[in-house]
């Protein structure tokens, strides 16, 4: 879908906002998303999913009542967005019969714009044999290694332009790009199994072009990887006891997902996803008493104009224009994720944090990239080399954390001792747990911008009807004092 | 159901793309046709916050050029749509990599309907009928004097598959789910879920009733030491286990891959543990084939403690010379096979019994976020939620806090010493699934949280 046929867009959203206001909506949002995906999947040599797809449609939100109604449809002719806008207006009005406090938006200006992610390579433009032939070479470089039970390698792309119009007048086009690539070696022996990925546990993603697969150098970091995945088998069982660690950037994304990203979504806070994957212990009283989330080294920001991030965009699904927003300032928690609905019932306005997945879902409390911010002093070397006695982990292979977001346990792939300030054996099966603010106020070193990248989680669940979203997140590695490693029987 | 959802319509559809394809010069070919016409009404803070509904048709070609395959998906179906699709899915195919073991699309066989499968009332539910159920689920909690949170969904999936073999099939399949979790003011919180084929089944007073009574009776919740505890498991709880172990271990991929901890006769359970898969028993969420267009077949996983058995899509079962049991994902699918309609058999102890076998363990009403920390040996970390209650001498002495265990769900099943007489039909990842409450003779607690 090019620039100008989008044109055509604005007379099936005006048939939408038009027929919804008619019917009773005191405001209407509608988006038309054509989303483009393609993936490849090679296990174990063979090519076993190549494939691509093509959704596309339209969804109507509307206010009656100050109730929230939403229907969407496939079909783009007019018959049927008439249909699903009324759909909606009725919808919504089954809602205002079991309504206690009616719907407030804020008062942002109405959005108009275009935004297009950055692509220096077209990933759709590239030819599908050279895409499968990277990946086919990085499967045979790994498969070199003998011992392996099954590799897997990994390649995705997907492109989505966006139409959102409001009934206050906005109208803004997107076309944003997604991409990203892996590799897994998997040995096994006996009952143990054990996995070595790169370059994270699900692959790399950013909002980038083919040109950051190319930089990601699959068939030459392959073979070490699955040397390491059969080393693990006979490494020693990680220990168990309180342990200084550094965590690599590949584990410490998903940290910050979990216990900074997810408690920070105000509508969590407010209860609306209680019945599924639970509320927060960041509680607005926490927002007013500047709650000591973490040491002075943490500095969080929920950042949606990061170059290269999954949470990249001109403008959210509510129309509000994408910023910078500090959740964390100097270890003192001073902000949320929020919506259109939800900052005003904390006197701000809204961060711009709204996203959809898809034309066939409503747009929730998403994050955007949630990234901690680098900290000159020490590379992430450098703070091994400054620690004396610890372990380096790396690779997430496991994930939980309870309904509050306090208590988690991760496990990662690999864990190396450090000894005198350098890398030794491995050990497998790591595992560690923590309280998250306990755990964020150990933290006595944040790597510098050497080590910052940006990383991304292209499967974040939330929802009912479940959605998936993709996040980004820049870090640089951290490490954190005193923390309890090695969880269960083994 | 949507004009142009029925599934003699989706299958025409299917015809017409498979008509495109091999017009393309495929060798093979595979078409499925999924419409979904659904809705959810979800609350919070005893209020309707969210309120959608959805109506969509998705086509998947799966193109096969000699040993050459692609698949490529639009929900863009007029005429032109369906004929780009097998333009596109056809070039990409003569542009794949063989798979030398590719052994083909499935044969055609019989398909036996499932009629249990398909409600007319839950396939026309309206939002004024959610709401209202929602309303009473909102009023049981306000009798307690606690908050209602939740979501009550309705919907009909209709899937066609066709293929150049001779597949053909075509089924509508309806579902709901009403949930709801209640908070009370003093920590309390509790749950109750009901899933069924015909919505008009569940009862929403029921259901409401039975969480706030259970967020009452968790408030003020006391910090217990972890450390392992015999347990009572509720039946929420011990479908997470069910989809677990489907996931990590009854897939015939998992074992080919030598991930699964599955071996033929292999002893993981005490002899009270029977599970099962079968897509045509009416007490789950029923599907007569699956997305090959392959009849379900029952498939027995563990009888009596011992592993039977595990589920095929086509290509597994060629590669280890079966056939297969009916149980595909969408292509591509790197998943491998998975069991949908998983039951787990009851057994002979009536639910209060089960807590009177306690002289000091606790009681759990559900899982939290559950994740795989070793999947070969099934050991698995998650949070306890909305209801975990100490017991002692055999009666329930009180709440207390959320604990974050790390279990081998297959010791567990090995420490299976009673099972509950009555079974749930819940919702699972991808079906239903039925399963009774356990009482399991050790569970390793190795965390506590604060609420």
């Amino acid at each position: 879908m090019d620039p100008a046929t989008l044109a055509p867009m604005r007379d099936l959203t005006d048939r939408a906002l038009d027929t919804a206001t008619a019917r009773g909506a005191s405001y209407v949002d509608v988006r038309i998303v054509r989303r483009r995906e393609e993936s490849i999947s090679i296990k174990t040599g063979r090519v076993e999913g190549v494939a691509s797809g093509t959704t596309e449609g339209i969804g109507i939100r509307v206010l009656v009542d100050g109730a929230w109604g939403f229907a969407s449809t496939n079909r783009l002719d007019i018959a049927d967005i008439e249909r699903a806008a009324a759909d909606a207006v009725r919808i919504a009005r089954a809602s205002a019969t079991a309504l206690r406090m009616p719907v407030v938006l804020d008062d942002r200006p109405p959005a108009h714009g275009r935004f297009e992610t950055p692509v220096e390579e077209d990933p759709f433009a590239v030819a599908l044999e050279t895409k499968i032939a990277d990946l086919v070479a990085a499967d045979a470089a790994m498969r070199r290694v003998e011992g392996l039970a099954f590799t897997e390698s990994l390649y995705g792309a997907q492109r989505e332009w966006k139409t959102f119009a409001a009934s206050d007048g906005s109208f803004t086009e997107q076309v944003v790009t997604h991409v990203g690539a892996g590799i897994e070696a998997n040995a096994v022996l006996g009952d143990d199994h054990q996995r070595r990925s790169y370059p994270d546990a699900g692959g790399g993603w950013q909002g980038a072009g083919y040109e950051y697969i190319r930089t990601l150098d699959l068939a030459g970091r392959a073979e070490p990887l699955a040397a390491e995945a059969v080393e693990l088998l006979s490494a020693p069982q990680c220990p168990s006891g309180r342990f200084t660690i550094v965590l690599d950037p590949s584990q410490l994304y998903l940290q910050i997902h979990e216990s900074c990203g997810h408690p920070s979504e105000l509508d969590r806070v407010f209860g609306t996803e209680a019945s599924y994957a639970g509320t927060s212990f960041l509680t607005t009283d926490k927002l007013a008493s500047s709650f000591r989330y973490g040491s002075d080294l943490i500095d969080i920001v929920a950042d949606a104009t990061a170059p290269g991030g999954l949470g990249t965009f001109g403008w959210d699904d509510e129309g509000v224009e994408a910023q910078a927003v500090p959740l964390v300032k100097a270890g003192i928690f001073v902000g949320y994720l929020s919506s259109r609905e939800t900052a005003p019932r904390i006197g701000r306005q809204s961060g711009g944090a709204m996203r959809a997945d898809g034309w066939n879902r409503i747009p929730l409390i998403r994050m955007t990239n949630i990234n901690l911010l680098p900290k000159p002093g020490m590379s992430l070397d450098e703070i091994v080399a400054d620690t004396d006695d610890g372990l380096y982990l790396s690779s997430n292979r496991s994930w939980s954390i309870d309904d509050r977001r306090l208590n988690f346990q991760f496990a990662t792939e690999v864990a190396y001792e450090i000894k005198g300030g350098k890398l030794g054996r491995l050990y497998r099966n790591p595992t560690y747990t923590g309280i998250t603010p306990e755990f964020w106020r150990s933290c006595d070193a944040v790597g510098d911008e050497r080590s910052y990248r940006m990383l991304g989680t292209p499967n974040c669940g939330k929802g009912e009807p479940g959605q998936t979203g993709h996040v980004g997140h820049a870090v640089s590695g951290a490490r954190f004092r005193d923390v309890q490693v090695g969880v269960g029987k083994w | 159901m949507v004009t142009g959802h029925e599934p003699d319509a989706l299958l025409a559809m299917a015809e017409a793309v498979l008509g495109h394809a091999e017009r393309g010069a495929c060798t093979e070919a595979e078409v499925l046709v999924m419409a979904e016409d659904s809705a959810l009404t979800r609350f919070a803070n005893s209020e309707i916050h969210q309120n959608v509904a959805e109506s969509n048709v998705s086509v998947n070609l799966r193109f096969v050029v000699g040993k050459r395959v692609a698949v490529a998906s639009t929900d863009r179906t007029d005429r032109e749509g369906l004929r780009a699709l097998a333009e596109e899915a056809g070039a990409m195919a003569r542009l794949a990599a063989e798979q030398e073991d590719w052994a083909g699309l499935p044969e055609p066989g019989p398909i036996p309907p499932v009629p249990a499968a398909f409600s007319a009332g839950t396939a026309g539910a309206t939002p004024e009928l959610r709401a209202e159920a929602v309303r009473a689920v909102i009023a049981a909690a306000d009798e307690q004097g606690v908050i209602a949170y939740g979501s009550f969904s309705t919907g009909v999936d209709t899937t066609a598959v066709a293929n150049s073999k001779g597949v053909r099939a075509a089924a509508a399949r309806t579902s709901s789910q009403l949930l709801t979790v209640s908070m009370g003011p003093d920590g309390g919180t509790g749950y109750a879920e009901a899933c069924a084929v015909n919505a008009a089944t569940i009862d929403a007073v029921a259901i409401g009733r039975e969480a706030s009574a259970k967020a009452r009776a968790s408030a003020n919740p006391v910090a217990i030491d972890p450390g392992d505890y015999p347990v009572v498991l509720e039946e929420v709880a011990v479908v997470d286990i069910l989809d677990m172990l489907g996931y990590l271990g009854f897939s015939a991929l998992a074992v080919e891959e030598e991930r699964s901890f599955f071996e033929p006769d292999r002893r993981i359970g005490s002899d009270l543990v029977t599970i099962w898969d079968d897509g045509a028993d009416p007490s789950g969420l029923p599907m007569a084939f699956d997305f090959e267009g392959v009849a379900k077949q029952p498939v027995s996983l563990v009888e009596r403690g011992v592993c039977r058995d595990v589920v095929y899509d086509a290509g597994t079962a060629a590669r280890a010379g079966v056939a297969s049991t009916g149980h595909g994902l969408p292509a591509p699918n790197p998943y491998g096979p998975f069991p949908v309609n998983m039951l787990m058999a009851a057994g002979d102890t009536p639910r209060d019994s089960l807590i009177e076998g306690l002289e000091r363990g606790l009681l759990v009403t559900r899982f939290h976020y559950t994740n795989p920390v070793h999947p070969k040996l099934a050991i698995v970390t998650g949070m306890t939620r909305d209801g975990t209650f100490l017991v002692e001498d055999g009666r329930i002495v009180g709440p207390v806090r959320n604990l974050r265990y790390t279990q081998s769900y297959l010791d567990a099943l090995a420490g299976v010493e009673a099972v509950g007489a009555e079974r749930r039909t819940l919702k699972g990842f991808l079906g239903g699934a039925v399963a009774p409450a356990l009482r399991i003779a050790s569970w390793t607690f190795t965390g506590a949280t604060e609420h």
